[in-house]
């Protein structure tokens, strides 16, 4: 791997070389208080091109992860490479071939938004009047020309998330890193960013987007890991992930009472045809299952012989929620 | 919330249809991509846009900035040049070398004014911007993704406060020419204007390395304190109201100044602008200004990138 040649963009092979590929990443960050692993462990190879999810909830340690790939966080433990180059080794190519967008808002705001995009393209070397042409190429696409002379201070949520994108791309990086692009917007600019996403991702761009919305991986990503507790639990597209969790419909029964010891292996449900998995949860059975036919009346009536009352009762489709719930056993927290 | 699997849209994108009208149209963000400029960045190419940069904001914010330079030199002239000489709180030392005659305030004043302006300009330039760098959206994010080391980064960071310090003490010539009550002028002469030139150029190096290093290792939320208990002592004990060379009359003050920078600082701009005033020997002022910008450089190097770096 460490032989990796630098452009291989260029050799027009796309999925022979890693984008990203991480070994064993690792980082406890170290305090008066004990020790805090953010990151136990993690194992990513991304080709080229690839539309990548790190989807988790927050707190799962997905920031640090792309911040290790973003050589701003130092790991403490595994190897990583960016387009080919070690992140801790080789810092100066692997920030020359990344465009990262921050959670954070980072826009410099002693600048305007034209500025904005200016100097970072002079940072990345263009002469002053490429540097111009490119700002006012990326304001065009991802319309911002009303907004050019604002402040960066003065701009929407929406504005600003633009606007950092655009400035993630203006030296036309190998990898494009989004730490959860669209949170905090509102559903109409959250839409209208994953079509930006899209275009880019049709134009061979690499994406490693992390977000905690399972609709955003859902909707966008080639490949999903789902990650929680600073370890990758699952990695897949959509369907070999729902597949690979037994994806199934899951029917939860609430009940007012705990579910006593046992119930859920006496009750007999799991060998109805279709059903895979019965688990108890406190005060809940869940069940998943292939044919979901019937199971919420069965469950209804298994509580009523033995004296608990419903609370409440859903039922959900397979979907990446369903799957984290067949990985964690716990409900997904956003 | 329950979106239903294998919604995964293979359609092609169309980008406005549907959205506000200052929404990014598909075929320019297309673009970026395929119509991108191939950059060719260079360390230099990097720092000088960061120094660009740095122009472009003090240019912007010119107005506020040159207000807050020369206000501090203007008050002292004006109290000191111009106040007290007419309420006859004159104030003279008697010349340590053949100079001639007394020398009033504002001769003394001139150096010790100047080194207070570089800390003040130099630490404003420096560990101002940090604090709000560091701050909770962390914006220092940004620049630190430039294709150059962290240390680099530190440099230029000097670079910059060290420019504004430079330009700062320099406004002290023109305020303290101008403003003094009849008679009461300083009587500043270059001989040596190299020697001048290096004393203002590391003392300006010096304060902005001190600036760039406590705005790394101090706690943003008592920064306060910086300008308590260390810009208060090291103004006023910086023999900014006398020369070094009149403490021998409190020795163990005049020894324990010594660890000041500012005192080198003030002296250094004595030897260069008030010779007949006597000062601390020349090779002193030297390796105190040059070695002490090279270790606080280095420090704040050093603490600079642990606090990007996580």
């Amino acid at each position: 791997m460490t032989t990796v040649t630098a452009r291989a963009k260029d050799q027009g092979s796309p999925g022979v070389t890693s984008a990203i590929r991480t070994e064993g990443l690792r980082k406890t960050y170290k305090s008066s208080r004990g020790d805090v692993e953010a990151v136990r462990g993690i194992d990513l190879d991304i080709p080229q091109g690839e539309f990548f999810g790190l989807l988790g909830p927050n707190g799962a340690g997905k920031s640090t992860t792309i911040g290790m790939l973003n050589t701003l966080v130092a790991p403490t433990g595994g190897r990583a490479w960016v387009a080919g180059y070690d992140v801790t080794k080789d810092t100066v190519a692997v920030k020359r071939r990344i465009g990262v967008v921050t959670q954070n808002n980072t826009l410099d705001m002693q600048l305007t938004v034209a500025e904005n995009l200016e100097f970072r393209s002079r940072f990345f070397g263009l002469p002053t009047g490429v540097a111009a042409r490119r700002a006012a190429q990326l304001i065009d696409a991802f319309g911002l020309t009303d907004r050019k002379n604002a402040m960066a201070d003065q701009l929407s949520g929406g504005q600003a998330r633009r606007l950092m994108i655009a400035r993630a791309l203006v030296h036309q990086p190998d990898v494009l890193f989004l730490d959860e692009p669209t949170a905090g917007l509102d559903p109409q600019t959250r839409v209208n960013l994953w079509d930006i996403l899209e275009v880019l991702h049709a134009q061979g761009q690499t994406i490693l987007l992390t977000t905690h919305y399972m609709e955003e991986a859902e909707a966008l990503c080639d490949r999903i890991a789902v990650v929680d507790h600073g370890k990758i639990l699952a990695e897949g597209t959509l369907d070999a992930l729902l597949a690979d969790s037994g994806a199934q419909t899951v029917v939860t029964v609430r009940y007012e009472e705990q579910v006593p010891d046992g119930l859920a292996e006496r009750a007999g449900l799991a060998e109805r045809p279709g059903v895979t998995k019965v688990e108890a949860d406190g005060d809940q059975l869940r069940v998943f299952a292939a044919d979901p036919e019937g199971v919420l009346g069965d469950l209804v009536s298994i509580g009523a012989a033995n004296g608990l009352h419903v609370r409440d009762a859903t039922q959900a489709k397979p979907s990446l929620e369903t799957a984290f719930l067949a990985l964690t056993g716990r409900e997904y927290r956003e | 919330m329950a979106i239903t699997a294998n919604k995964r849209p293979g359609k092609p994108a169309d980008i406005g249809s549907a959205s506000g009208d200052d929404a990014p149209v598909a075929a320019s963000v297309a673009a970026l991509i395929t119509d991108a400029p191939v950059p060719h960045p260079t360390l230099w190419k990097t720092f000088a846009a960061m120094m660009a940069r740095e122009f472009r904001v003090l240019g912007r914010n010119a107005p506020s900035t040159f207000i807050r330079a020369v206000l501090q030199p203007l008050l002292f002239a004006f109290v000191f040049a111009y106040v007290m000489p007419k309420i006859g709180s004159g104030f003279s030392v008697a010349p340590s070398a053949a100079g001639g005659g007394a020398i009033n305030f504002a001769t003394i004043l001139v150096p010790g004014l100047m080194g207070s302006m570089f800390l003040m300009q130099g630490m404003f330039g420096t560990t101002m911007p940090l604090i709000m760098e560091f701050s909770w959206q962390r914006t220092i994010e940004d620049r630190a993704l430039a294709p150059v080391p962290i240390g680099v980064l530190a440099i230029q960071k000097i670079t910059a406060g060290a420019i504004q310090a430079f330009i700062g003490a320099a406004i002290v010539f023109p305020v303290v020419y101008w403003v003094h009550a009849p008679g009461q002028g300083p009587h500043v002469h270059v001989n040596n204007w190299f020697l001048l030139a290096v004393v203002m150029v590391f003392s300006a190096t010096l304060t902005a390395s001190l600036g760039l290093w406590l705005g790394t290792v101090v706690d943003p939320r008592k920064i306060q304190m910086i300008f308590a208990v260390i810009l208060l002592p090291i103004t006023m004990l910086g023999c900014v109201y006398y020369p070094w060379s009149a403490l021998h009359a409190i020795r163990w003050l005049q020894i324990i100044t010594l660890i000041n920078p500012m005192v080198y600082m003030t002296e250094g701009l004595r030897a260069a602008l008030t010779p007949g005033l006597g000062h601390m020997a020349l090779w002193a002022i030297l390796l105190a200004l040059v070695g002490g910008t090279l270790v606080f450089g280095t420090m704040a190097v050093r603490t600079f990138r642990n606090r990007v770096i996580n």
